[in-house]
């Protein structure tokens, strides 16, 4: 069986499909570490965790921020399922830097009513946004 | 015989009720299209998930999660979430799922009692003075309608079931069949139903998990019951919007058929009145 050149790639969130084109090339933020896919690649089915995620097709890359979620991988096609997911061209920064604030002002008066886990995880969030964000507006 | 001013003051008050039903009904209309959308652009990530579910079915032990275990015969008290408008004028929307669910709890309720979760206000309003015992409510969440509210109801519906409160949890909420018709349904959400493993997805490809099947399933299973929520959520907040639209034209409608009506009856008062005075008139002339 000849190899699929192409990647059919996916991407819905709960409220909308989000991607949907022919690619060749996608990198995603598995749980145990980003995974590079190309074309072809073995049927696998991973949890994502907070991370970039970037596609290509040709030369041109796109950008996106990803928190939680599946994916899945089969040799022509890639689906991920998250639970939130922005490009980079919709996130908004400022709201991020906020968010980043926020959270480090949490972390660094750590008090037992506050989840500390929770501070971290938004924290890691708002650094994602921030640097998918700052991708974009390079390549522009 | 009512007077000329009375009719005339009559047929503007109905005329300005139409008016404002006319308006209510554009809002609908434009508020269901929004709706429409969403139920639409939500089903891809149902459908992927559950194909995903599927896969994973045949691979695990499915008696091993707590979110899958079957309930001891009684099933002693079951959890009823009751999705409901926010507001009226909207036809039977909201009569219609506290009848089913009334009917659900007389139904099942033999000498069990049957807890609540609330959401939408007719609802609230409806069940919170009757005593029952309410477990989560939530109101106005229509306005502005997101996915982290239906994590708030799976996070509450969930952890009621595994901390042995509630044996069993339920759904009852207008699905959205079309502008015209919506169905009230009632669901089994927990324990989860038993998947069919295999199904329509073709030849079951040999996967690599990472991490384990039984780990992703575990993280799998919460979300597949948010979006559940999530998709209830969704197509009665569209349900509504189509009972108000349909409830708002007929209420149009009518009240054109009454200004007819009304306008008719005051042209032959008037010409009762007119008639009167010509008899009068020439009787008058007559006797002198």
């Amino acid at each position: 069986m000849a190899l699929p050149t192409k990647i059919a790639l996916e991407i819905v969130t709960p409220d909308r499909s989000l991607v949907r084109e022919d690619v060749d090339e996608v990198q995603v933020p598995g749980s145990e570490g980003y995974l590079g896919i190309l074309p072809g690649h073995t049927p696998l089915l991973s949890t994502l965790a907070v991370g970039e995620l970037w596609y290509r097709t040709g030369t041109e890359k796109h950008f996106l921020s990803l928190a939680g979620g599946f994916v899945e991988v089969l040799p022509d096609r890639v689906t991920i399922l998250a639970q939130i997911a922005e490009k980079a061209q919709e996130i908004d920064i400022t709201r991020a830097e906020a968010a980043k604030k926020r959270a480090e002002e949490r972390l660094a008066r750590p008090n037992l009513d506050l989840d500390a886990e929770r501070a971290r995880i938004a924290m890691l969030k708002s650094l994602i946004r921030l640097q998918v964000a700052s991708r974009a507006r390079t390549r522009a | 015989m009512p007077s000329l001013i009375d009719l005339r003051r009559r047929i503007r008050a109905v005329k300005s009720t139409q008016q404002i039903t006319k308006a209510m009904k554009m809002i609908a209309a434009s508020r269901l299209k929004r709706a429409q959308e969403r139920v639409v652009s939500a089903r891809p990530f149902a459908q992927r998930m559950l194909k995903v579910l599927n896969g994973l079915v045949s691979r695990v032990d499915q008696d091993a999660h707590p979110l899958l275990r079957m309930p001891d015969q009684t099933d002693a008290s079951p959890l009823l979430f009751v999705i409901s408008g926010d507001r009226g004028l909207c036809g039977s929307f909201n009569s219609n799922i506290i009848k089913a669910a009334g009917q659900f709890i007389v139904n099942e309720g033999q000498g069990r009692e049957i807890a609540l979760g609330l959401i939408g206000r007719k609802g609230r309003e409806f069940f919170r003075r009757r005593g029952y015992d309410v477990r989560y409510e939530q109101v106005g969440l229509f306005q502005r309608l997101s996915f982290a509210h239906a994590q708030n109801i799976a996070k509450t519906a969930i952890e009621e079931f595994t901390s042995g409160k509630a044996t069993s949890v339920y759904l009852v909420y207008n699905e959205f069949k079309s502008v015209m018709t919506q169905r009230v349904v009632v669901e089994r959400l927990l324990p989860i139903p038993r998947l069919e493993s295999g199904g329509a997805g073709g030849p079951d490809v040999d996967y690599l998990y990472e991490p384990t099947p039984e780990q992703i399933f575990q993280d799998l299973l919460p979300r597949h019951v948010e979006i559940q929520i999530y998709r209830a959520l969704l197509e009665s907040n569209a349900s509504f919007f189509a009972a108000q639209m349909t409830a708002m034209d007929a209420a149009t409608r009518n009240s054109a058929d009454m200004i007819e009506n009304l306008t008719l009856y005051m042209n032959k008062v008037r010409q009762a009145a007119i008639t009167r005075e010509i008899i009068e008139v020439v009787s008058g002339a007559a006797a002198t």
